[in-house]
């Protein structure tokens, strides 16, 4: 071993700053040498910038993806999930099946989506098949629930075009906030009549071949209020949101629990109540979804070998038990809200260094990026192109349109984690 | 009494109790409509319309129904033996029992009377209505609940099972060390380890069990397949007392709703929905003191629990409707306690203005709702989760609060836990008790509640599953001592009640049934 690893982060959160000192690591400045840096996304945008950007050399390692923002941005995920799409149609992949109505059988996975103001017209048209429904507006840039409002009647939207190109601060910046409007999942699945959404945390270390895991310890995120449908509720932000930080400002908000429920909960629930089958089959179509927003993305991500990212997944699940995914977080929170969020965090970080910096030895970029099972921890494989590759490819054809996804029983998936239909 | 008469007191009872309920005229209708059907002939009626009944189903529903009357019956008593006796043979158990009710009753008087607030009330209509609307998010509306307190919590329960004595067993001579070491100084007869191999065989080392045999690393092939498939045929055969048998090795968790269900013999049926929203309109109607006691203790309990927290709102419908629910009353047949009685206003102490308050006769105390909490994992309509919780509660859980000696009952648990560690860690129990850490004193919070909200929930159900199963809440004992016995070591290491109560503090990353499992069969005896 050549020496210590020295460490820089932008992030001063204890979990992080803990994991790297029991690995013996020295912190430095980001003047000096350094070998792991875990940044923030506006620092990432530095690094790899044509200006101020510098050439890394191969014992330094970073926690983004230079343009992560391409699956992070809620409008740029849509419209790579969309492009991704059209391709395998255009290769008639049985992927890309459709059903009577023209939805696609495996791809249908985010809610209709628009860019505004650029899809505005589609949206319009899109809203006048349904016009009971409810949409929801969401900045593309921001997080953590910030500033999103929902709405029913299109006078709303066009109030709030007027709104903001009049308003003094988005004339400053030339109207360039660009808003998603979503199809609203109105018939959320309730436990306890609370509305919940999951978050879960998946680590990326390489597109191409892509190799993805999932973190077992995932949790739900409950709304302090009852959930009700009825408009009149409608600017209640508690009862639609599930972000912490939204949460956070609600009355009933509780310290000890902070409306997290882990994702054994939910199985344990699910299972006891709708039963074994049914249950594995949900958690199976989540990982799809997870395994085919990475492929939409990986063609057009920047595979730097330098990078490692952990994301922040934001999936609701519906009353038919169908998972919707909502969108991906690049910088998911590392502020404990509670002790077991704490226990949580720390091992995540612990984890994903244990797997993209083996033996909390000084990295090179140029691992063979296959960790043995022993140093997983809390994560499972998700897939493993490499490996998928590998294997026989014609069986994974024939099982996706047969029996698919949900035959397969999570015991099975633990054993042999790498779910080979999934291409 | 010889067997025969007994058996055919308890048919007469069994006879009784059924008749005039909704199956008996369920049953009726039925033969008396099959009567039409061309299988029916007239010279082999009897026979034929018997076969109808048990092709048909309904035989199976009468067995269930019989199968439960004979769980909650208390044995045949002798003729000559008051209503008294057979709710707790012991005298000084009564009276102790008695004793403690008047202690309650005096102190849910008291809050009564200092805070100003009436036992019960008419609500008006506007606040009936408000209830109405408010039924699902009960959890949202917050009453201020400072002035409250709960009756009493476990640690005040504690300390009268530790002054029970046996007024026929003279303490001051004949001491033997154990009577010292322990705090209950009473003696009752608890079965020791060879005793429960024997009663608990399908623990035993080499039987499959849910909760060891199901693990991921087993092949579902050994066991858990071909138990699975078994719970299936229980389910479609419809037999409480298979589906009882079959809980000893751990129910399947997509099964369990509907095994325990079928077990308690607690039903879905129209006329238990009905019977569900005519106590939801009573609570609705009235405001009653004990649903501030309700509210209370799910605030301090499942309201900050990570498992239960997301059930909050079913605990109130579940709760404040057990408090109304005077079907709950026949239990105090076979239960040492006695529902409270309360006058109404003015004619205090007039046996003629008495009524049971609350309707229920039982006051909650602090964890209350902790019965029902680990329920709403299983059952996610409130009228089938309130009639398992109800079937439960009058069959298991009313003895975790009362004082008697049934070999189920509080008493018996902590005698039973303390002289399993007596017996089987010595040295443990002389360290505890030397630095004066009570090894009881850490555990009766834990068998109070049944372990609940102290184990993880899938543990929990497990654990569960054994007490239907073998119909007795022995086995929580044994886990208490198992759980003494698994940190031994660390216990052996503390100097005070404090550090051993650390040790203990964390419950929820244990593995149940490896831990009753070793302590029942792989214990030296």
């Amino acid at each position: 071993m050549a020496g210590k690893v020295k460490w820089v982060t932008d992030i001063e959160k204890s979990v992080l700053v803990n994991n790297f000192e029991k690995r013996g690591w020295v912190q430095v400045t980001d003047n000096e040498d350094w070998n792991f840096y875990w940044m923030s996304i506006q620092t990432i945008r530095n690094v790899f910038s044509v200006d101020t950007g510098y050439r890394l050399s191969d014992d330094q390692m970073v926690n983004h993806f230079p343009n992560h923002y391409e699956l992070t941005r809620k409008d740029l995920m849509i419209k790579n999930i969309k492009r991704y799409r059209k391709e395998l149609e255009k290769e008639s992949s049985p992927l890309a099946e459709k059903d009577e109505n023209g939805k696609y059988l495996y791809l249908d996975f985010v809610p209709v989506t628009f860019m505004l103001p650029a899809d505005y017209n589609l949206f319009v048209e899109e809203f006048r098949k349904s016009p009971s429904s409810t949409w929801i507006m969401k900045p593309c840039g921001k997080a953590q629930g910030k500033g999103i409002f929902l709405i029913n009647k299109l006078s709303q939207i066009k109030k709030w075009s007027r709104d903001s190109r009049t308003s003094t601060f988005m004339a400053a910046n030339s109207g360039k906030e660009a808003y998603v409007i979503s199809l609203y999942i109105d018939n959320p699945l309730l436990i306890g009549g609370k509305k919940f959404d999951l978050r879960l945390y998946v680590l990326v270390t390489t597109y191409r071949p892509l190799k993805c895991y999932m973190y077992k310890l995932g949790f739900c995120r409950f709304c302090t209020v009852k959930y009700t449908p009825s408009t009149s509720e409608l600017d209640n932000m508690f009862v639609h949101l599930t972000n912490v930080a939204i949460q956070k400002h609600g009355d009933d908000y509780n310290p000890v629990h902070g409306g997290k429920w882990t994702v054994n909960n939910l199985r344990l629930y699910l299972e006891s109540t709708r039963g074994k089958e049914v249950t594995n089959h949900l958690f199976d179509q989540i990982h799809w979804i997870v395994v085919q927003s990475l492929k939409a993305v990986a063609p057009v991500m920047i595979n730097d070998k330098h990078c490692f990212e952990c994301y922040g997944y934001d999936i609701i699940i519906d009353d038919k038990l169908k998972p919707w995914l909502i969108e991906v977080n690049a910088s998911p929170s590392l502020t404990s809200s509670t002790a077991n969020d704490r226990i949580l965090k720390y091992n995540l970080i612990n984890d994903t260094l244990n797997i993209v910096a083996p033996n909390g030895e000084i990295p090179d970029c140029r691992w063979n990026r296959s960790p043995p099972k022993e140093v997983l921890g809390n994560y499972q494989v998700l897939y493993d192109e490499e490996q998928a590759m590998s294997e026989n490819t014609e069986r994974d054809l024939r099982s996706r349109s047969g029996q698919s996804l949900g035959s397969k029983s999570t015991k099975s998936a633990s054993v042999r984690p790498v779910t080979a239909t999934w291409k | 009494m010889d067997e025969g008469t007994e058996i055919s007191v308890t048919i007469a009872q069994v006879v009784q109790r059924l008749r005039g309920t909704h199956l008996h005229s369920q049953l009726e209708k039925q033969a008396k409509e099959c009567l039409h059907r061309p299988e029916i002939k007239l010279e082999s009626l009897k026979e034929d319309v018997r076969n109808f009944l048990r092709a048909s189903g309904w035989e199976r529903k009468l067995q269930n129904a019989v199968y439960r009357e004979l769980h909650i019956l208390p044995p045949p008593a002798h003729p000559a033996a008051s209503p008294e006796h057979t709710k707790e043979p012991l005298e000084y158990m009564r009276k102790a029992q008695a004793c403690w009710e008047k202690r309650i009753l005096k102190s849910l008087n008291s809050m009564c009377t200092e805070l100003g607030v009436p036992l019960a009330r008419k609500r008006p209509v506007a606040e009936q209505r408000h209830l109405t609307n408010k039924w699902n998010e009960m959890g949202t509306d917050e009453p201020d609940l400072s002035k409250f307190r709960p009756v009493y919590a476990p640690k005040d329960f504690l300390e009268v099972l530790i002054s029970l004595k046996n007024p026929n067993h003279d303490c001051s001579e004949g001491l033997t060390a154990r009577s010292h070491w322990g705090l209950i100084q009473i003696s009752l007869n608890i079965r020791d380890i060879p005793q429960m191999r024997e009663a608990y065989p399908e623990l035993s080392l080499n039987r499959g069990q849910l909760g060891i045999d199901d693990h991921a690393h087993v092949p579902p092939d050994l066991f858990e397949s071909e138990h699975l498939r078994i719970g299936k045929k229980v389910l479609s055969e419809q037999d409480s007392a298979a589906a009882q048998q079959y809980s000893r090795q751990g129910c399947p968790t997509g099964l369990r709703a509907q095994l325990w269900a079928l077990i308690l013999n607690a039903t879905n049926e129209p006329e238990d929905i009905m019977h569900y929203e005519q106590l939801k309109a009573a609570v609705i109607h009235h405001d009653l003191l004990v649903d501030n006691l309700i509210y209370k203790d799910v605030k301090l309990t499942a309201s900050n629990d990570d498992y239960y927290f997301v059930f909050e709102d079913f605990l109130y419908q579940v709760l404040l409707c057990f408090s109304r629910d005077t079907a709950v009353l026949e239990h105090f047949s076979y239960n040492s306690a006695t529902p409270p009685k309360s006058y109404i206003q003015g004619k205090s102490g007039a046996e003629e203005f008495a009524v049971v308050y609350p309707p229920n006769g039982v006051i909650p105390f602090h964890g209350f709702s902790m019965y029902v909490a680990p329920l709403c994992f299983l059952y996610n309509e409130p009228s089938k989760l309130y009639s398992v919780f109800r079937e439960m509660y009058v069959r298991y859980f009313f003895r975790l609060h009362s004082i008697s000696s049934s070999p189920s009952g509080i008493v018996s648990l902590c005698l039973q836990f303390e002289r399993l560690l007596q017996t089987h860690l010595p040295q443990l129990f002389y360290h505890l008790q030397d630095i004066g850490a009570q090894p009881l004193r850490i555990a009766f919070k834990w068998m109070v509640r049944a372990f609940s909200g102290y184990l993880s929930t899938d543990q929990l159900l497990l654990l569960w599953d054994r007490i239907l199963g073998y119909e007795c809440l022995e086995i929580v004992a044994v886990l208490a001592a198992a759980v003494f016995t698994f940190r031994a070591e660390n216990l052996m290491e503390v100097t005070s009640l404090a550090s051993a109560e650390a040790v203990l503090a964390d419950l929820s990353t244990l593995k149940v049934i490896p831990l009753l499992q070793i302590f029942l069969f792989a214990t030296d005896i």
